[in-house]
């Protein structure tokens, strides 16, 4: 007989990393290097820099290092592109025994000259991975003649596996990113310029850059960059003219938004895009900061516009999901605010939450949101997390591929908001579709037929459900008709 | 038929292979009670889980020492040691499957020696044995996901199987990598022989199992660690494979160790290269095939004259590992396919002799490609004119810009649904396999039909 759930230990080392609301004043450990042989869900500073880089869809992204890096970060992610698909092709030095002992820079340099040559990116990535330093290679040197060669800023991205966590990736990337901005001939706007921003931190997961954008723009606002969602070389290089930097996400480009708060003088704002409350106070802050009555106006009516838009339909999936338990494991803490929030919005409660990556400010916050008796956790694994989700008696678990078969093993329904995923859940629009996610998963009748479902209840106790209709969503066309850049797929290009 | 020497990029454009690691996870993954833990960074444990899980849609822990800076400079010992002591609290596992990776190997750690000291350290301080350690040497920069596999199942041999009096009846399975469903089925068919199979590694239950009322730490499934000491004194050792690591896999090292028979053979897809898996199992049990196999294999010539119509002269573009992709088009050859490309990410120098071993009474010889991409592939793949793609997921948008249909067959396969139940061996998984090709290709003609026939 298989031993109970609750029996699973929560080793030494990753007790600090637990906390349960209102059993004891909060106190919860974080940002630490992940515990050996725990089996966190993170990953590791490459990673980190390539979520963040990977969506720049004309440049050129080369993964120096073995092939592994490479291929598992291939065409993975839902990070659309209105125009160039570069991004989507994957490449690797591939790295093999000889290179290791006589290093990779040679091989490193002639593949960037080929590639260049044959893609013709607006500029290049170099990413290191783990033995690059090992091996002695000196990537800033190889991109700088690579560089010189071609005539393309060839960018080396620090990204080795082990030196730090996926936070360090991230500033990796914003580090590489900030040697675009400002590279741009056009001379910056002046006085009298309508307001402008950039958009930090959105990856254009199924096309979200776009309904934001379309957002800002219906308030009358220019968006000169998005970074770096359907993002692209020129824009980064003159988003040093954009008079404020709304970054989402609470990790991923808060290093590039303070760069460019130090370099030009630019303001930023934290946001977030999901949930009927964070979308509308996002709209609002940018309103508010331009300060223009007639935009604010703007602003307003098309908050309610779309909520009216969208309230009937979420009224039904509330009804329907009212009084149920909700975990929620997510890689940066803000992600998992705005899920404790838009969970609230259609009655269910959030039993369990926890980030990756999580700073102590960000928990504190997320503490505060939580109910008592909430469990917290930081950096967890697949063992913990199936141990508390017994112990809280969650019926939906928030995460992503790796989160998802902890949740189905167990009979608990589940909604992927990871990057792989294909589904806006974004914007008022998005909220719809989330609250469609998780109503078709917690309310499908196969959970009374798994061993969990049938031992919490008679099989036929619970009243049939019905199938709510599919909401007709609103899909921003893909932006623009501006962007004429040819469409390369690989080796042939193809008219957009 | 020599292979094409591909005017090669210096870079790698869209692999078509991964990484070492992988494939010891996975071999680690058939063993009973056994967690795979990779020796490096944090995300190599992680991207491979998630390519994992996205294939099988099971749970897949994949435990790591997890390297920091100072690791790499001072060496992983003590990330081990912390790692090992972790994974058997909380694990409580019969077997820990250890794999390096590019960075440990880089840096020069001696995991063996790490294991011994950490084996007698546990000796002393408490009389509860620690669980079986095997260790396989996998630095990514040595070759593909599939050199990893073969490397971590000969270590999982080397490791355990003891010699000793023959015991008469016992077959060690060697099977590659292939579907829950192809290990159940093979399984099968040994055991119906009278036969006792040692499938090395079993992961159809644990990457295949039902739905839990309490949480599995290690899933249940996997060949018991018991057995693997059996092995070395089985009555022969069936293995499948292709050309690559013929000389470095399991069933050799059983051979020249314990004397244990070697029968290796590719995977059997097809009627003639299931026959030689039959006659082989025929042999060592001294018994004629079980009239249920003989019935499906009736079944299946019979399917193949059904159908011969539908499928001969199409042209096959196939990929994917060499020991598939020579047993797939030896079976495409047999029904009357021509398969035009044949091409492999891994290179061992031997995949054209495989495919005209498999397929020898092709009129032309298709092109052999080792070592390929699928930029290479696709540029090749354009001018081959193909009918009908067969291979992993990643082909798919080879196949679309081809307009070809793609049969999905292999690992990974990340964009449909129930790849674990995916049958490719065996007269049983030849005729599923058939049945999908040739309707694949209706589905092609029927779609191209301007009256929307219903009747074809």
């Amino acid at each position: 007989m298989p031993k109970p759930t609750s029996d699973i230990p929560i080793l030494e080392d990753r007790k600090a990393q637990v906390h349960t609301k209102g059993a004891a004043p909060f106190k919860l450990a974080c940002e630490k290097h992940s515990v050996a042989g725990a089996v966190s869900q993170r990953a590791c500073v490459f990673c980190g820099s390539r979520v963040v880089l990977y969506p720049i869809a004309d440049a050129l992204h080369l993964i120096h290092g073995p092939v592994g890096c490479a291929a598992y970060t291939w065409d993975i992610r839902g990070a659309a592109s209105s125009g160039p698909q570069l991004h989507r092709m994957s490449f690797s030095t591939d790295l093999r025994e000889k290179d290791v002992i006589y290093g990779g820079e040679n091989k490193c340099e002639a593949a960037l000259v080929e590639l260049i040559g044959r893609y013709q990116p607006k500029a290049a990535f170099v990413y290191a991975t783990c033995i690059v330093g090992l091996i002695g290679d000196d990537l800033d040197a190889v991109c700088r003649r690579a560089g010189e060669r071609t005539g393309v800023d060839v960018i080396p991205v620090h990204s080795e596996g082990f030196a730090g966590s996926k936070k360090d990736g991230y500033s990796a990337a914003c580090r590489a990113i900030d040697a675009l901005v400002g590279t741009s001939p056009e001379p910056k706007p002046g006085l009298g310029a309508p307001p402008s921003i950039n958009i930090l931190g959105d990856f254009n997961i199924a096309g979200e850059t776009w309904v934001i954008r379309d957002y800002y723009e219906r308030m009358g606002i220019d968006v000169i960059a998005t970074i770096t969602g359907d993002g692209r070389v020129d824009d980064i290089r003159r988003a040093h003219h954009a008079q404020l930097n709304v970054v989402q996400c609470s990790g991923s480009m808060k290093g590039l938004a303070r760069l460019m708060k130090e370099k030009y003088d630019i303001p930023f704002t934290h946001v977030s895009y999901f949930g009927l409350e964070d979308m509308s106070r996002a709209l609002y802050e940018v309103a508010d900061h331009f300060n223009d009555p007639d935009m604010k106006a703007r602003t307003a009516a098309l908050v309610r516009d779309e909520i009216g838009a969208v309230m009937p339909e979420l009224r039904k999936y509330r009804d329907a999901l009212a009084g149920k338990r909700a975990a929620v494991y997510t890689g940066g803490a803000f992600k998992a605010f705005s899920l404790v929030r838009s969970l609230r919005t259609l009655g269910v409660k959030t039993v369990i939450a926890g980030s990756q990556t999580g700073s102590p400010q960000d928990y504190q916050k997320l503490e505060a949101l939580c109910d008592e008796g909430a469990v917290l956790l930081d950096d967890t694994n697949p063992l913990e997390l199936a141990k508390f989700i017994d112990q809280t008696g969650a019926d939906l678990l928030i995460g992503g591929v790796k989160e998802r078969p902890i949740a189905y093993k167990l009979g608990v329904a589940f909604c992927d908001h990871n990057h792989e995923r294909k589904e806006c859940l974004a914007g008022y629009a998005g909220m719809v579709n989330f609250a469609r996610e998780v109503h078709h998963s917690v309310c499908s009748p196969v959970w009374r037929l798994t061993p969990r479902g049938c031992r919490t209840a008679a099989p036929d106790a619970s009243p049939p459900v019905r199938p709510l209709r599919r909401a007709a969503v609103r899909r921003p066309a893909p932006r623009p008709a501006l962007r004429t850049t040819p469409l390369t797929i690989g080796a042939k290009e193809v008219a957009v | 038929m020599k292979p094409k020497d591909t005017p090669n990029f210096v870079a790698t454009r869209n692999a078509c292979k991964m990484c070492t690691p992988l494939g010891a996870c996975l071999a680690f993954s058939g063993i009973e009670g056994c967690v795979p833990f990779l020796h490096g960074s944090q995300g190599c444990s992680t991207y491979i889980r998630r390519y994992l899980i996205s294939h099988f849609r099971e749970p897949m822990d994949i435990a790591s020492s997890n390297f920091g800076e100072q690791a790499a400079i001072f060496g992983g010992q003590s990330n081990l040691t912390t790692g090992l002591n972790n994974v058997i609290e909380s694990y409580q596992p019969r077997a820990i499957g250890i794999a390096t990776t590019c960075l440990s190997e880089t840096i020069g750690d001696d995991v063996s020696m790490f294991l011994n000291e950490f084996r007698r350290e546990h000796a002393d301080d408490s009389g509860a044995a620690p669980p079986v350690f095997i260790h396989a040497s996998t630095p990514s920069y040595t070759g593909s996901h599939f050199d990893g596999y073969v490397e971590a199942v000969r270590a999982a041999v080397e490791t355990l199987a003891e010699g000793g009096e023959r015991e008469a009846g016992l077959v060690n399975v060697l099977p590659g990598i292939v579907s829950p469903a192809d290990l159940r089925h093979l399984r099968e068919i040994v055991e119906g022989f009278g036969l006792e199979p040692i499938v090395l590694p079993d992961y159809a239950d644990r990457l295949d199992g039902p739905s839990w009322l309490e949480y599995r730490r290690v899933p249940e499934g996997g060949v018991p660690v018991a057995d693997i000491r059996r092995m070395g004194r089985a009555a022969a050792t069936l293995e499948l494979g292709g050309p690559a690591k013929a000389d470095a896999a399991a069933g050799a090292w059983l051979e020249s160790r314990h004397g244990v028979t070697r029968r290796r053979m590719g995977l059997p897809i097809g009627v003639r290269a299931t026959d030689a898996m039959f006659e082989t199992l025929e042999a060592i049990s001294d018994r004629p095939t079980p009239k249920p196999y003989a019935d499906e294999r009736g079944r299946l010539i019979d399917s193949y004259v059904d159908a011969h119509k539908y499928v001969f002269g199409r042209r096959a573009v196939v990929y994917g590992e060499e020991d598939l992709v020579a047993a797939m088009t030896g079976f495409l050859a047999e029904v009357g396919v021509t398969p035009v490309l044949c091409a492999s990410g891994g290179r061992s120098g031997g995949l054209a002799g495989a495919i005209a071993a498999a397929a020898p009474r092709l009129a032309d010889p298709p092109t052999v490609m080792e070592g390929v991409d699928f930029e290479e592939l696709t540029e090749a793949a354009a001018s081959a004119d193909p009918d009908l793609i067969v291979g992993h997921s990643k082909g798919y948008k080879l196949a679309r810009r081809l307009g070809a249909p793609l049969v999905r067959v292999g690992l990974p396969i990340h964009d449909r649904f129930g790849a674990a139940r995916m049958m490719h061996l065996g007269y049983r998984g030849t005729q599923q396999l058939f049945d999908r090709i040739v309707n694949t290709l209706l589905k092609v003609k029927q779609d191209a039909s301007e009256p929307a026939y219903t009747y074809l």
